[in-house]
């Protein structure tokens, strides 16, 4: 009995090392959750085209990714928020960052009674969040939703538990419209310790409170909302105009913050210039390192972004991402040149 | 060469490799040696667990020293880190869960075992057993789709009418918080003290049983006073066994606490366990200093659970007595 278990047992061990010689080139890649269906299906698309490229895609979470790519366990990372200087300066290697698509906050509610979509003023949001506006006929909630019947109940926040870029949008935005929201809370964060409020895990724990818990509101993404077909309100954006949130307004907001962004692309696009701009809008990155010493690899990566800035964003829409603006994709085609 | 023969003949002298071989060879000696590093990998692994604790919490122990334990704060922005709402939670829950599955346990224990007819106690049991191996993540469905709203919408206001004047019912009931989390850890450690309950009852001699009725006892005076008492190491064995379970719970505790780092004394409050701010927080922990504090979260419920344990240990050997199932060291 022992004799033909060692045989097969060795026969199988070599030809599982065989196959593993196939001539495949495979990448590592680790990051953030909120892009990881999109990346998937780029990663898929690509290994169609280019048979030999396999990139394996972990969905660890924006801080996981950029600690792995510090740590050079991965080729590439991926991330819902820029790396900041701290970061950078930890790697002791350059890093380059390539936004993907748009994402997007939307807040959703639970007021009986209210079966229209509500606007809400960047004031209003912070307030209610800061625990400050607490009932739901508050003069910021009523002025700007005249003819609406608003309850004055208690309103109940609801907020993200686990740490996520969708906190990181929402805080920022939070930030730029109430001085008194970034005193409080310190500033834009995956985590942050909430003046008030329930605490959901993941969307769909925050979207399970709201829709259980009447007089409630909270922030989901957007891709979120729009594939469950959960009803959302309208924030005022910069330029004072109500807008709700869709994948253009989302891609509008890029382009308005394209002229003035920075070379590195890590820029905040939250209360963004521009009439339509949906003003909770953010970009996703790809953190490339800017020297790759494996040729193959690194014409493998540089093959993929740009392959990524055309044809790549015809899949944005199918998922329920918002694309990036041309302005944008022009941008970043001449900073591809920069990985050497 | 003699009458006895053995089947050692006479010594012979061995190299040290030939003596090794043939306690190889030797079943008992290989066996001995094979089940004793099983057992010293157990605590191998135990030390190394404390070991990479206490090395990973490091950042945060010297920045916040004994004060992480009594501050409230959970910043992870301005880097303050205070753990006592998450060990006021993780407490206030096992507390709530003891409390009624404890009750709960042995009196259906006693009925399993004592009062029920065998083939229904067989059945009931058999159940039970199916119950303790239900998933966490599954009560935790259940409770956020049935008990939440049954507990908002009945059980807490009408706890609020009644016994709204006790501090411990005030404030608004969101249907998730302390209360809930608590019931639904009771849910989950219930079948435990009764499946473990039982097989100690049914353990109990039966002359310790005809003993007290043959001296006049009535059927309940001997079930709880003598059946009960000699299986009672048991019974705290199981209520112990069902705490370190409702201690360490993650998943179902973190879809019905609320999430909220609270401490109030009014049970109808949202709250946090060490265990699910660990969960929630770990994988996108932002910064060294956050991931430090939350490895000594870590750390200190693991300190939790070494010095409940050992109260255990303590309680039972100091009950234990002559005429008991189980004999104190």
């Amino acid at each position: 009995m022992k004799k033909p278990v060692l045989i097969v047992s060795l026969c199988l061990g070599i030809a599982g090392f065989v196959a593993a010689q196939g001539g495949t080139v495979q990448l590592q890649a680790a990051g953030a959750t909120f892009p990881a269906p999109i990346y998937t299906k780029w990663f898929d698309a690509y290994k169609k085209i280019n048979p030999k490229i396999e990139v394996n895609y972990q969905p660890v979470g924006s801080g996981g990714g950029i600690r792995q790519l510090i740590a050079k366990t991965v080729d590439f990372g991926a991330s819902d928020g820029p790396m900041t200087d701290e970061q950078l300066g930890q790697a002791g290697f350059k890093i380059l960052h390539f936004p993907t698509v748009l994402g997007a906050d939307v807040p959703s509610y639970n007021v009986p009674g209210v079966n229209t979509s509500l606007k809400f003023t960047g004031k209003a949001l912070a307030g209610i969040f800061l625990g400050t506006i607490n009932k739901w006929n508050d003069p910021e909630l009523t002025k700007a939703n005249p003819g609406v019947k608003l309850p004055g109940e208690d309103i109940v926040v609801v907020h993200r538990s686990d740490g996520s870029g969708t906190t990181y949008i929402w805080t920022d935005f939070l930030s730029k419209v109430s001085p008194e929201w970034k005193a409080k809370t310190g500033g834009p964060g995956t985590s942050i310790n909430w003046p008030t409020g329930l605490g959901g895990a993941k969307n769909d724990g925050v979207a399970g409170l709201i829709k259980q818990t009447p007089n409630s509101i909270g922030y989901i993404e957007l891709t979120y909302a729009i594939q469950n077909k959960i009803e959302f309100g309208d924030v005022q954006n910069s330029a004072g105009n109500f807008v709700k949130a869709t994948l253009a307004s989302v891609s509008e907001a890029a382009a308005g913050a394209a002229k003035d962004m920075p070379e590195d692309f890590r820029v905040s696009i939250t209360n963004a210039p521009g009439k339509t701009a949906y003003p909770i809008s953010s970009f996703t990155w790809l953190l490339i390192p800017a020297q790759i010493q494996d040729t193959g690899k690194r014409e493998i990566i540089k093959g993929f972004l740009n392959w990524m800035l055309k044809d790549g964003q015809g899949y944005c829409e199918g998922l329920a991402y918002a694309k990036l603006p041309p302005p944008v994709v022009v941008k970043e085609a001449k900073a591809i040149s920069l990985i050497k | 060469m003699g009458t006895l023969s053995t089947t050692a003949g006479p010594a012979r002298p061995v190299s040290r490799t030939q003596a090794l071989l043939n306690l190889l060879r030797d079943g008992d000696e290989l066996a001995h040696a094979v089940t004793f590093a099983f057992a010293a990998t157990i605590l191998l692994i135990t030390i190394l667990l404390i070991y990479e604790l206490w090395i990973n919490s490091g950042l945060a122990r010297h920045k916040f020293g004994f004060s992480f334990f009594y501050t409230s704060t959970w910043d992870p922005i301005f880097g303050q880190f205070g753990s006592w709402p998450f060990i006021y939670g993780t407490l206030v829950t096992t507390a709530v869960s003891l409390t009624i599955a404890v009750p709960l346990g042995i009196g259906a224990a006693i009925f399993l075992s004592e009062l029920a007819p065998p083939k229904l106690s067989r059945g009931l049991s058999f159940i039970i057993d199916l119950l303790a191996a239900v998933p966490s993540v599954i009560y935790g469905l259940l409770a956020v789709f049935t008990l939440v709203p049954i507990m908002r919408s009945d059980i807490e206001p009408f706890l609020k009418k009644t016994l709204g004047f006790l501090p411990l019912f005030k404030g608004p009931a969101y249907g998730v918080g302390f209360l809930t989390a608590g019931i639904v850890l009771a849910v989950m450690t219930v079948p435990y003290i009764i499946s473990v309950s039982r097989e100690v009852l049914l353990a109990v001699p039966q002359d310790q049983r005809e003993a007290s009725l043959g001296l006049g006892a009535t059927r309940w005076e001997t079930t709880w006073k003598v059946v009960v008492s000699y299986a009672g190491v048991g019974i705290m064995g199981s209520i112990f066994l069902s705490m370190a379970r409702a201690l360490g719970e993650t998943m179902a505790v973190t879809m019905v606490i609320g999430n909220q780092p609270k401490v109030s004394a009014s049970l109808l409050s949202p709250g946090y366990s060490i265990a699910a701010v660990i969960a929630n927080e770990y994988a996108e922990a932002a910064g060294n200093l956050h991931l430090s504090a939350l490895t000594e979260l870590g750390l200190v419920l693991l300190l939790l659970t070494l010095v409940l344990n050992a109260l255990a240990r303590i309680l039972i050997i100091m009950t234990a007595r002559k005429g008991s199932g189980v004999q104190g060291q």
